[in-house]
């Protein structure tokens, strides 16, 4: 079976401002969601705070929760409905204070209202705001980390402009993908700083197929033109493009649907990271060569033609 | 079947054995022989799917230097009295300093040379006298205060190993951190509360005479007597369970501690069926013990623990057998604990919880329930896939996919790496990318047949130019795992063993496993067409 033919060949690169403007609206819409929301919707792992999963064995509803805990007065206090099941939920609590132990205390409260036995305290997250800073510098810095590493590696194994191609396609990934979580209301905590790292990986993966084979084919047709070398690689690379993308996102979205609610935000990120990856490898990493190439020769030119004027 | 196909099968084979053999534990558990059970342990899966608490404590290594301070103060005053050294008082003072204040030229030099002999490590300094006392002043050096803040950070880990062990708890972790941080992981624990009570107490054990002539209602005001401490005694209304603090004012001076104990044990009073912890002292606390109560028959000592009064019963009598009793309400729970957080040593220095990360039993399983069915549906889906697009090599990728499982799973257990949440994800995506390789094969197989060439000269030309790319492309992504790694611990780490792992063995299974199929099938006689 084929997806796609054989003398397919339609003309990406002659669609590239199209693809930038189209881009460029998804990461402003983004950061005008990560504006309107004051930064990043950080999770407990980055921002500090208490995070108690309960399930309930008889119905209730957020509103009566907090009734339940509001003699504890907890301050700032989110309680949500959690996974696929209708009595479990998150209680989130901004405060982290040292010397109560507030999940035993949220524990306690609920099992004098709802009774002994009817609450199962499944999880509990506590997060110190030290340790909250440490770790979102952290994280930050694995992703710089990261991201030097494959420059270094990309510039070597291929080019700098490669892997200035690759660095900014995978910026443009990263950058969505936070704009998708800020959009949709999502935490980011610290599975998701590896869902990203995964994302940079995966997207990486299909850049360099495409660029693998644009330096292949550069070698062999020179005086063909870089556009036209770009245009045709990424034709050639496309059945295997949508194959592998396709059979990744299947897998990821069973993780998704089936993976259970702790997993949940980390096969979103995946999810969205996977689609925007594919897409970019496409219409951004290879595109971007051709900037570079244009701003390179026209520079020259405009050398030449000064030089000329002299 | 050539020579080279032999030695490619052997080795295939031979890591497929080993593969399988590494993984019966994890299988078939206990059914299996000793020596198999022994060979390989079981996989280790981490706190998010067995349930445990991950904690993260904050040795306050400052409240160390602090108690250094104050212990040399008390001693200062004591060796000055000894030497008949005539002196005004002894204080701390702000920046690591101890002042010694006299009245006379003489003094001061007798305190200098009583300091240098006894506390080498301080550095005497003199400032201007004022109001016609002299002020010598010692000031701890900095390696000094470097020095006791990092044992306290290492004896606290020791007193919280001591602790953890006493608690039975299989296969606990305790790791130091940077930043004066202590990492604890307790796998399966059921009651996550009493682990925080037993870890975060710092558990000093004090005894303190009672000042008997000043009123703690006045205290509680704010008229505190000189060199006396308010403390609150704690009791609990054996009916109601109400717990009631009542102040009581003791000296400020700690006349004995807990450093000096050899055991303590949970006893139950035969009167009123109470549990109460009995404590013994090693021989310097015996004596020192015999010496107080001889000393102060009549008056009222103070337990304290952590600066709550536990009891403050009065001596009777001179007490020289070396043991005393500390009773206080206790539940039977609470006395064990108070036993073994005795029996286990004080902490240098309080801790606080910094981090605290408890999954549940329950959550746990259904973690890993969702996890593998997550990997079977995904595995389904993409083995389907491949089938209708690629037909024969499909099932060949296919095989190599399932091989790639059982890989990875295996080197997971023989590198002795845990199995997270996030891990288990890890896999799945490998799933998917693992594909890719042979996607990315195919594709040029295809490519070259197009192109005209035989069966055999496709096959070879397409893993040769494939080779490459797949490299390329594995190693950035291994670049981006290897970062993952810098986070330590976790289940974050988890994913990234996983991805690690994953990656190597996609590597292994599409480029050698794959090739081998094909090249077996291929040896076996001529082939007209690639079912691909």
């Amino acid at each position: 079976m084929q997806i796609i033919k054989n003398d397919i060949n339609i003309d990406f690169v002659g669609k590239r401002k199209l693809a930038f403007i189209v881009s460029g609206a998804l990461i402003l819409v983004g950061l005008i969601s990560l504006v309107i929301n004051g930064g990043p919707n950080y999770g407990i792992d980055f921002a500090g705070g208490t995070l108690v999963q309960v399930k309930f064995v008889d119905n209730t509803d957020a509103a009566k929760i907090k009734d339940s805990l509001a003699s504890l007065d907890l301050g700032s206090m989110v309680v949500q409905r959690f996974g696929d099941d209708a009595n479990e939920f998150l209680i989130r609590v901004q405060e982290s204070t040292k010397e109560k132990d507030l999940s035993a205390m949220i524990s306690g409260s609920l099992n004098t209202v709802y009774g002994d036995g009817k609450v199962d305290i499944r999880r509990v997250e506590m997060v110190g705001p030290q340790v909250g800073k440490d770790l979102r510098e952290k994280g930050l810095l694995s992703i710089a980390y990261a991201m030097i590493g494959i420059l270094i590696y990309i510039s070597w194994r291929f080019e700098l402009r490669y892997a200035i191609g690759a660095i900014i396609a995978l910026l443009h990934d990263v950058l969505i993908t936070i704009g998708a979580f800020s959009i949709t209301g999502r935490e980011i905590d610290l599975p998701i700083i590896a869902a990203f790292l995964a994302i940079i990986g995966y997207s990486l993966n299909d850049t360099i197929i495409v660029y693998d084979r644009i330096r292949e084919n550069y070698g062999k047709h020179k005086k063909e033109g870089f556009s036209k070398i770009i245009n045709s690689s990424i034709n050639e690379t496309l059945s295997r493009t949508i194959l592998t993308s396709g059979t990744t996102l299947l897998v990821v979205a069973a993780l998704f649907i089936f993976g259970g609610g702790v997993i949940h935000n980390f096969a979103f990120a995946m999810l969205v990271g996977i689609l925007v990856g594919t897409y970019s490898s496409i219409f951004v990493a290879s595109p971007i060569l051709i900037l570079w190439d244009d701003f390179r020769t026209g520079g020259q030119k405009k050398v030449a033609a000064e030089g000329g004027a002299k | 079947m050539s020579n080279s196909l032999k030695i490619r099968a052997g080795l295939v084979l031979a890591c497929l054995v080993l593969a399988l053999a590494s993984l019966g534990p994890t299988l078939f558990g206990s059914s299996l022989p000793d020596w198999w059970r022994k060979a390989f342990d079981p996989i280790h899966l981490g706190l998010d799917l067995q349930g445990g608490m991950h904690l993260v404590l904050g040795v306050d290594a400052d409240k160390a230097v602090d108690s250094r301070l104050d212990t040399i103060v008390d001693q200062t005053e004591d060796l000055l009295r000894e030497k008949d050294v005539i002196f005004k008082r002894v204080d701390r003072s702000s920046g690591e300093r101890i002042v010694i204040t006299v009245y006379d030229e003489e003094a001061g030099v007798a305190a200098d040379a009583l300091m240098a002999d006894n506390f080498p490590s301080l550095e005497a300094m003199t400032l201007p006298s004022e109001g016609g006392y002299i002020q010598k002043n010692y000031r701890m050096s900095n390696s000094e205060i470097e020095a006791v803040r990092e044992y306290a950070v290492r004896q606290a880990l020791e007193t919280l190993r001591n602790r953890v062990d006493q608690f039975g708890v299989s296969e606990p972790t305790l790791q130091r951190q940077e930043g004066n941080r202590i990492l604890i992981q307790l796998p399966g624990i059921k009651d996550p509360k009493r682990a925080i009570d037993l870890l975060g107490k710092t558990a000093r054990l004090e005894f303190k005479m009672l000042m008997e002539n000043a009123s703690p209602q006045d205290a509680v005001a704010g008229k505190l007597p000189p060199g006396g401490q308010l403390l609150f005694e704690r009791r609990v209304d054996a009916r109601s369970g109400a717990v009631s603090e009542i102040p009581i004012v003791v000296e400020d001076k700690t006349v004995l501690t807990g450093d000096l104990l050899s055991n303590a044990q949970v006893r139950i009073d035969n009167r009123f069926n109470d549990p109460y912890v009995a404590i013994d002292f090693n021989a310097v606390g015996a004596k020192r013990f015999d010496q107080i109560t001889a000393a102060n028959v009549g008056k009222r000592m103070a337990i304290v623990l952590d600066d709550t009064v536990y009891s403050a019963p009065v001596i009777r009598e001179r007490i020289s057998g070396g043991s005393a009793q500390i009773s206080g309400n206790f539940t039977e729970q609470e006395a064990t604990d108070l036993a073994i957080v005795l029996r286990a040593g004080s902490l240098p220095a309080p801790v606080q919880i910094l981090e605290n990360r408890t999954v549940g039993p329950s959550l746990g399983q259904d973690s890993i329930n969702q996890g593998i069915l997550s990997v079977l549906i995904g595995g389904l889906l993409v083995v389907v896939a491949m089938l209708i697009y690629y037909k024969l090599s499909g099932l060949v990728a296919n095989v190599v996919l399932v091989l790639n499982v059982i890989f990875i799973l295996a080197m997971l257990t023989i590198f002795g790496a845990t199995l997270t949440l996030p891990g288990i994800a890890g896999i799945v995506l490998t799933i998917g990318m693992a594909v890719d390789a042979n996607v990315l094969i195919f594709e040029r197989i295809r490519e070259e047949i197009r192109l005209g060439r035989t069966p055999r000269a496709a096959l070879e030309a397409g893993y040769d130019k494939a080779k490459l790319t797949i490299i390329d492309a594995n190693v950035t992504t291994l670049i981006a795992a290897l970062v993952l790694f810098q986070f330590g611990t976790g289940p974050v780490k988890g994913f990234a063993v996983t991805l690690t792992v994953g990656i190597i063995s996609s590597l292994f299974t599409a480029v050698i496993v794959s090739r081998l199929i094909f090249d077996y099938f291929l040896s076996r006689g001529k082939v007209d067409r690639l079912s691909i």
